[in-house]
């Protein structure tokens, strides 16, 4: 029981990183058709700004030592504002042109970042202890769950509910769905396309930070490629839920955490090594029978 | 299109671009044979493997129009059948002992090596493209980066059979410039002949215009799955030589870095043409052999001014975005290499008629 219990948590919280990375990929790509491959570099960014730039194996702590309150505001402020910055500097010059050009001036952004973090830090992982409270275990009918995991869970689902209020109750929210609809005609209906398109990579941005802020905490490192997993995973996600989709991108990215965890208690030990070649396999199958993917968006299939 | 008397012309029409870049290359073989240095040697070495590697992405890139994140993997694969087939035997059984029987004692020439690993490849690129053609453009280009995670995953850690992540040492090195001249050479033929075939010619139809080509009888993902096997065979050939260069595999050599330069060599130069293929190989490497030597220092007076590490990559990453923002069909446009006085007879050829 203790450990049926223990996996279905791994499951949800594992699943929890990766919804809310394909969230945040999912959402620049409804209103802008970009797929963002800089996105696993925010992730690692953020983290890197709770440290001060120094090329040395001990990490520098700085903005890091703010209480949590503060703390957690910072990161997703830093996440939000160059996710932004990147929309302003790159990614505007890029709407005119074809999704395939914007996803690999994406791809070539995330090379400029990743490779700034290492100009100034370097490509070791460094240690750092981010909220270090939230690591020890709680007993719940007997399983011993981590703290942080409950949180992590908490957390996504806290972010899910209030984004899908945002969406569906606010001005914004209703203007940001309808951009993902139809761009050209929510802008002739009124709809301030930098406003929206900013808008979405602030959450984006924001959503990136989070996932850095748990990563963080979970592994006790920060390296410069450490938002490259969950950025994948999230791709697929998106992929498989159907672009454009956001709740697809949301229940694609549980079922690879399910997967995952699935496969890492199912497999034989000789084989674990490998689970993540399995998941990917499994996408694969996944779309020899959905190639649109879970939940196709409307006005994202493509018609021929 | 499939009629012989039209083939035989456009080939004849075409022909001036491959033989004016297999020109270019040649010159700067001579160019490193005059230099005679061994760096330089092997930085020429390094530009022919790199016109292998973007050639082979060129041919499903460029003619069907779809991203594909993924081709490294098939260099990857290649690379490690050279590991597998020319490193002696004794040494293989210490790093990798988990090989069947038969393979641990096969020991092969490089070509030989480079040309079953062109098959290896080519067979992998058979299975994994008559799941990804299916999908639709960017799905398709998520796929293959997903296809890439996957083999870098497995050859990360099925350490019996390709050491995990360590390094596979013994390969043969081979430091003449001639195999490698030739089989860029080979890789520029091969993409031009593919590229006026009834199923390259075909398949542009279909990234120009997929209705019309959809509607002419063009089966898409079959075009596709054409282009990804013939450049999955590039790549291969491509990754074992990459391997007899350097004597060398890790999984990590056919990853994320080399997937950034090739594609970023290719988006410089254009991709839709053959020739930006190449001269972006050209251009670009210029560029990073530049930005290297600045990192490595340069001594001014007394002083020595040297570029922080990692300058290199975060300046290709401006280059490429700046070169996207300004110049999206890259430096060449669509256009291609050709002799100055045959371009204008085709183009007075073409208009004659109406006047």
């Amino acid at each position: 029981m203790g450990s049926l219990l223990q996996v279905i948590f791994d499951a949800l919280s594992l699943g929890s990183l990766y919804a809310l990375g394909a969230l945040g990929i999912a959402l620049i790509f409804g209103v802008m058709r970009l797929v963002n491959f800089a996105h696993g570099d925010v992730i690692a960014a953020s983290v890197f700004a709770l440290l001060w730039p120094s090329v040395d194996a001990v990490a520098i702590i700085f903005a890091g030592n703010l209480p949590w309150f503060l703390l957690i505001p910072f990161v997703l402020a830093i996440g939000a504002g160059l996710s932004v910055a990147s929309e302003a500097v790159v990614f505007r010059r890029f709407r005119r042109t074809n999704p395939a050009t914007m996803m690999i001036a994406s791809f070539a952004l995330g090379f400029v970042i990743r490779y700034f973090l290492l100009m100034l830090f370097s490509s070791r992982p460094k240690s750092i202890s981010l909220l270090p409270s939230l690591s020890q275990p709680v007993e719940i009918l007997g399983a011993r769950i981590p703290l942080l995991q409950i949180i992590t869970i908490a957390v996504t689902m806290v972010v899910l509910f209030g984004l899908t209020a945002f969406l569906r109750r606010t001005r914004f929210g209703l203007e940001m769905r309808a951009a993902a609809e139809n761009f050209t005609m929510a802008r002739m209906l009124g709809v301030r396309a930098n406003r929206v398109i900013m808008g979405a990579f602030a959450l984006s941005g924001a959503l990136a930070a989070a996932i850095a802020l748990i990563l963080g905490s979970q592994t006790g490192t920060a390296n410069i490629m450490m938002g490259a997993n969950v950025m994948l995973m999230a791709f697929i996600a998106t992929v498989i839920g159907g672009m454009g989709s956001l709740a697809g991108a949301v229940l694609a990215g549980f079922l690879l955490g399910a997967i995952a965890t699935v496969m890492q208690v199912i497999l034989p030990p000789d084989a674990r090594a490998f689970r993540d070649a399995f998941v990917y396999g499994a996408v694969i199958l996944v779309l020899i029978f959905r190639p649109q993917g879970l939940l196709s968006a409307r006005g994202t299939r493509e018609r021929v | 299109m499939s009629h012989p008397v039209s083939h035989g012309s456009v080939a004849r029409r075409s022909i001036a671009t491959p033989v004016l870049l297999g020109l270019l290359l040649v010159a700067f073989a001579l160019v490193a044979l005059a230099a005679g240095s061994k760096p330089f040697n092997q930085t020429i070495i390094d530009i022919f493997l790199k016109v292998i590697f973007v050639v082979g992405l060129w041919v499903f890139v460029g003619n069907s129009g779809v991203i594909s994140f993924g081709h490294i993997a098939f260099a990857g694969l290649g690379g490690y059948v050279a590991a597998w087939t020319t490193i002696k035997p004794m040494m293989k059984g210490l790093s990798m002992p988990g090989l069947p029987d038969w393979l641990m004692q096969t020991e092969i020439p490089y070509w030989a090596s480079a040309g079953l690993a062109a098959g290896w490849a080519a067979l992998w690129a058979l299975i994994f493209g008559s799941v990804l053609m299916r999908l639709s453009g960017i799905a398709a280009s998520i796929a293959t980066f997903a296809m890439l995670a996957m083999v870098n995953s497995i050859y990360s850690n099925w350490d019996s059979v390709t050491a995990a992540t360590s390094s596979v040492v013994g390969i043969p090195i081979i430091r003449s410039i001639w195999p490698y001249l030739i089989a860029a050479l080979i890789a520029v033929f091969a993409a031009w002949a593919y590229g006026i075939s009834r199923h390259g010619l075909a398949l542009r139809a279909a990234r120009d215009e997929p209705t019309a080509a959809a509607a002419s009888g063009v089966d898409i993902p079959r075009a596709r799955l054409i282009a990804f096997v013939i450049s999955g065979a590039i790549m291969g050939m491509g990754g074992a030589l990459y391997a007899h260069s350097i004597g060398i595999v890790t999984p990590d050599t056919f990853y994320l870095g080399l997937t950034f330069i090739t594609l970023s060599m290719l988006v410089v130069g254009g991709m839709g043409s053959l020739s930006g293929a190449v001269l972006g190989v050209l251009i670009l490497s210029t560029l990073i052999q530049t930005l290297r030597w600045l990192e490595a220092g340069v001594e001014i007076g007394t002083t020595t001014f040297a570029l922080p590490g990692g300058v290199q990559e975060i300046g290709l990453g401006v280059v490429m975005i700046l070169i996207l923002m300004f110049r999206p069909a890259g430096i060449m446009g669509n256009r291609d290499l050709s002799l100055p006085a045959r371009a204008a007879s085709e183009t007075k050829g073409l208009q004659s008629p109406k006047t």
